[in-house]
């Protein structure tokens, strides 16, 4: 299983689709390293700048219905390849939710207004979380703040966690 | 009780139950493109697994960019073609008897009543027009597909979207489409499969019916269906007619895929199309919908006609039809991109491709490109293009490009006046 934790990057935006995440331009690199220098390269969030904003991030904080349009798994290998595992948002699209669980990485579900709570008391400092799949944990801290919020994972997305993806879980199953 | 149609495809397809909302189901067909395959089969081969379950059940077509535009492309073209000269799989359709995906299959026949496929694009929710379930998914999935013929899927929830009333002249489907998901946003069908119903879509062709469930995913939607009937039986004929003694037989077995009258609804909307107007989309989402009337005027620099949303026969002739005698503004560059090589052809044999080149468009062979930016009219920063696709993300077709989403009759009515406008302006 893959470790889930790290500094958080906050996007205060809903709908923040895939085509956003990673553009289709460079769909046509067939290896995932690639993929590096151009993620959320077209985000349009006022005042995020991919180049600053990303370096040193492993976790994302969002709003609702992240990953839409495309189903481009592009996109959660972009995340990948710059050391991003974990997503917490409102909610997801479902092929990006899927694709984020199939390569072994973590969507977390949190209620509207508890996103809306973090982006209020943790998005202007330096903030860190943590996801504890076993304990269906986050833990999040800055400066003098922090705390634990419950996540529910289903069994079936928790044991494709665990096994590090669909293809290996599939493969010695099927 | 009563089942959904994508309830009845899970019983029947389903070999495993993993978790209490998790069906492992068996795939009819796993669909591949050079885009997002490549990777999956680098990535089998990496595992020491390059096999494929069954290749008459896997079928390929590389339609992203053809020709190929640069080493990259030209390399993610190969790696498909090698691979199904490997493993057999005759279904394979590369330039000059290739086209979109999306319009290409469903052509082939390849796609049935009843039927469960996946296909590494979210655009395979179009594929639900036949009455089958046919989502988008990942590489991964893909892969897996590709390996096992089966996929995962939670529990399916079904919303049901009726339609009812006459369209008035000049709204086609996908004005319909847009006008829904304007009402229901962009995530008002995610983890839903939608059916429609109702006499709208009971009268429209399957062409049209394609185009309604091209752009379920656009709301978030697994994928769209409509009930296998008559008009089903009739496009899919020559594909089915060793199967059936004629048309009618194979309707009436269609019906074993409707659902039944007790079945279960997560929510049900009644749409009523009648005082529809032509509409189009403004910003960056595709449920920024608006009257074409109030975006009246807005500047264009290209128009685009084609995609697995607008690429078909029906709407090469709506576009014809207004375009025919006229011509594209000078400040507006027109590309029509029939989406297959056989449409390609009866649009030469009906004189539309004259009609578009007359009028000033150019005609390009069947790819993807334009939709996605990826070639044949990627647009420059601040430019504006009229398209007939289905997204109008921001840079979309091009960096800083913007993107107003619409019928081919409005698109070709936008080409002549160089600005937004109603195709009713330009009726014969």
């Amino acid at each position: 299983m893959k470790n889930f934790g790290g500094h958080v990057l906050f996007l205060d935006r809903a709908d923040i689709n895939t085509d956003e995440i990673i553009p289709a331009k460079y769909l046509t690199e067939i290896a995932r390293e690639a993929l590096q220098p151009y993620l959320l390269e077209s985000l349009t969030l006022d005042g995020f700048d991919p180049k600053r904003d990303i370096p040193g991030k492993q976790v994302v904080i969002s709003r609702a219905n992240f990953g839409c349009g495309s189903s481009r798994e592009h996109a959660p290998w972009a995340l990948e390849v710059n050391g991003i595992r974990l997503v917490i948002a409102e909610s997801f699209a479902r092929i990006f939710r899927q694709n984020m669980f199939n390569c072994g990485l973590l969507v977390v579900e949190l209620p509207c207004d508890t996103i809306a709570r973090l982006f209020t008391d943790y998005a202007r400092g330096e903030t860190f979380a943590t996801a504890d799949v076993a304990r269906g944990v986050i833990q999040i801290r800055t400066g003098t703040k922090a705390e634990e919020i419950s996540f529910r994972l289903s069994d079936f997305d928790r044991q494709l966690v665990e096994a590090g993806g669909w293809l290996e879980y599939a493969d010695a199953r099927y | 009780m009563g089942q959904t149609v994508a309830e009845k495809i899970f019983e029947t397809h389903v070999v495993d139950r993993p978790a209490e909302d998790v069906w492992v189901i068996r795939l009819d067909a796993v669909l591949c493109h050079e885009i997002t395959t490549p990777t999956a089969i680098l990535d089998l081969m990496r595992l020491g697994k390059d096999r494929v379950f069954d290749p008459s059940r896997i079928k390929a077509v590389i339609d992203h960019v053809t020709p190929a535009k640069d080493s990259n492309t030209a390399t993610q073209g190969k790696v498909l073609r090698e691979w199904a000269r490997r493993h057999h799989i005759t279904d394979f359709f590369d330039i000059g008897r290739n086209g979109v995906c999306h319009a290409l299959f469903p052509e082939k026949g390849f796609i049935r009543p009843g039927y469960a496929v996946i296909m590494g694009d979210s655009h395979t929710c179009t594929d639900g027009a036949f009455g089958a379930f046919t989502p988008g998914v990942g590489t991964t999935d893909l892969a897996v597909g590709i390996l096992k013929g089966v996929c995962a899927f939670r529990r399916p929830q079904t919303m049901k979207i009726t339609l009812t009333g006459e369209l008035p002249q000049g709204v086609f489907a996908k004005d319909v489409i847009l006008s829904v998901i304007g009402r229901i946003g962009v995530d008002g069908a995610t983890n839903r499969i939608v059916e429609f119903d109702g006499p709208v879509v009971q009268r429209m062709n399957m062409e049209a019916r394609m185009t309604l469930c091209n752009m379920t995913v656009e709301a978030g939607g697994t994928c769209g269906i409509c009930y296998a009937d008559a008009i089903t039986a009739d496009y899919l004929w020559e594909h089915i007619r060793g199967e059936y003694p004629d048309k009618a037989a194979a309707a009436a077995d269609f019906r074993k895929w409707w659902p039944d009258p007790d079945a279960v609804y997560e929510k049900t909307i009644v749409h009523d199309v009648s005082g529809l107007e032509p509409v189009t989309t403004f910003g960056q989402k595709p449920d920024n919908v608006r009257p074409v009337r109030e975006m009246e005027g807005t500047p264009i620099d290209q128009v685009f006609i084609g995609s697995c949303t607008n690429g078909r026969m029906d709407d090469l002739r709506s576009a014809a039809r207004v375009l025919a005698g006229r011509k594209v503004h000078p400040h507006v560059r027109g590309i029509v991109c029939p989406a297959t090589t056989k449409i390609f052809s009866e649009a030469l044999e009906e004189g539309l491709i004259r009609v578009f080149t007359d009028a000033g468009f150019c005609v390009t062979n069947p790819t993807c490109g334009p939709c996605l930016g990826m070639s044949t009219g990627v647009l420059a920063e601040g430019e504006v293009c009229a398209s007939t696709s289905n997204r109008n993300f921001n840079d979309r077709m091009g960096r800083g490009g913007r993107v107003h989403l619409m019928s081919p009759a409005t698109a070709a009515a936008s080409a002549i006046a160089g600005h937004i406008t109603n195709s009713e302006l330009y009726k014969a």
